[in-house]
């Protein structure tokens, strides 16, 4: 049976977009057939992350508006097999489409993917509720810091009203040094605040920004950096596996760790 | 390096910045989850202590009103320290409705 799963934070800029793109790549190397649907009419930018924009034709307005397939529409990612996304419309906002086309539209592409992951847009309006409409199970994205994980929590009691669970959680931008320095929560914290089950945590990483840059997901990298290693931990648990949470603080690269990634990536 | 070691030095003084954020935030969690309007907690407040004041004097300094979260329950935590408990008839007096 295939998963449709909605990625989501209520605040802004925590990384939706980010895990989504990582997330969907990992799943898709792990053999599955993913599908990943951009759910921010508007607003749209997991094309840019998957490095897909030049490629995109049609988007889910069109397929909704029945002016094309759903097939036309889906964006086949070469360099990951398996892989597809279904682009948001650019031009038109959120309230363009109704949660209950959407419904119809994510249990379309669940017939042949054994994942939907729906990235949601930021806030807890019309949009997100568009993304949660065709959702059986949440990924709750959080940072260790207040505002986000205040915002999650109201996420959380959304999610719970409308009866999308499991509701799992990715603590995301962890920064094991601060956090030793205790000048950051511990996902210790903020796991107790939100008594949810936690399923990843994913360390603050420089690469993510020079991913963004290239539109390529950082999982694709020949040498993972630690949030790439984390994010396919999470894949793996989605899957059933059983994955040991590493430490925290081995989650900080040391100097070595840098060097060495640094030389294999522009000498070797 | 020096900067780190000497914050850390000194936040183990004045409570982490860490335990900050923690503290707000099961007090800005218990508000939003309760869902309670600040005048709503406001009255209640002021309902409960007039209650409570009929039968002992209260400290009015060292009182405390909040809501807590624990576990994902929400608990409203009330400290009210007693300066005196009053003679015994105010609580002699039944409500109306009460009585067997």
């Amino acid at each position: 049976m295939s998963r449709i799963i909605v990625i989501t934070s209520g605040k802004g800029g925590v990384g939706k977009t980010t895990i989504t793109a990582n997330l969907g790549t990992a799943l898709a190397q792990l053999g599955r057939s993913v599908v990943v649907v951009d759910a921010d009419f508007g607003l749209r930018n997991l094309d840019l992350l998957l490095g897909l924009e030049n490629r995109v034709v049609y988007t889910a307005l069109e397929v909704i508006a029945g002016e094309c397939r759903l097939e036309q529409a889906l964006v086949k990612d070469k360099r990951t097999s398996n892989l597809a996304l279904l682009p948001a419309a650019q031009t038109r906002n959120k309230t363009a489409v109704k949660p209950e086309q959407m419904r119809q539209l994510v249990s379309q592409l669940s017939d042949n993917h054994d994942y939907v992951l729906i990235d949601s847009p930021a806030g807890i309006e019309q949009g997100f509720r568009n993304a949660i409409a065709g959702a059986t199970e949440a990924i709750i994205i959080t940072t260790p810091e207040l505002a986000a994980v205040r915002d999650a929590d109201r996420v959380v009691g959304l999610l719970e009203a409308a009866e999308v669970r499991p509701t799992r959680l990715i603590i995301n931008r962890l920064r094991p040094d601060m956090v030793s320095a205790n000048q950051m929560m511990s996902v210790e914290d903020v796991v107790e605040v939100l008594a949810i089950p936690l399923v990843g945590i994913v360390p603050e990483d420089r690469e993510v920004i020079v991913s963004t840059n290239k539109g390529e997901p950082l999982v694709l990298s020949s040498h993972p950096p630690l949030a790439a290693q984390a994010l396919q931990r999470i894949a793996r648990r989605l899957e059933g596996e059983t994955v040991d949470f590493p430490n925290v603080a081995s989650l900080g690269e040391s100097f070595w760790e840098r060097a060495k990634r640094f030389l294999n990536q522009r000498v070797i | 390096m020096l900067l780190d070691f000497l914050d850390q030095w000194f936040s183990r003084h004045t409570g982490s910045s860490r335990d900050q954020a923690k503290q707000r935030l099961k007090l800005i969690l218990a508000h939003d989850r309760a869902d309670l309007t600040p005048a709503a907690l406001e009255s209640m407040r002021l309902e409960i202590l007039a209650v409570v004041s009929r039968y002992v004097e209260l400290d009015s300094e060292g009182l405390q009103f909040s809501l807590a979260t624990e576990e994902g329950t929400t608990a409203l935590i009330a400290n009210l320290p007693i300066r005196r408990v009053k003679p015994l008839q105010v609580s002699l007096s039944q409500p109306e409705g009460e009585r067997a």
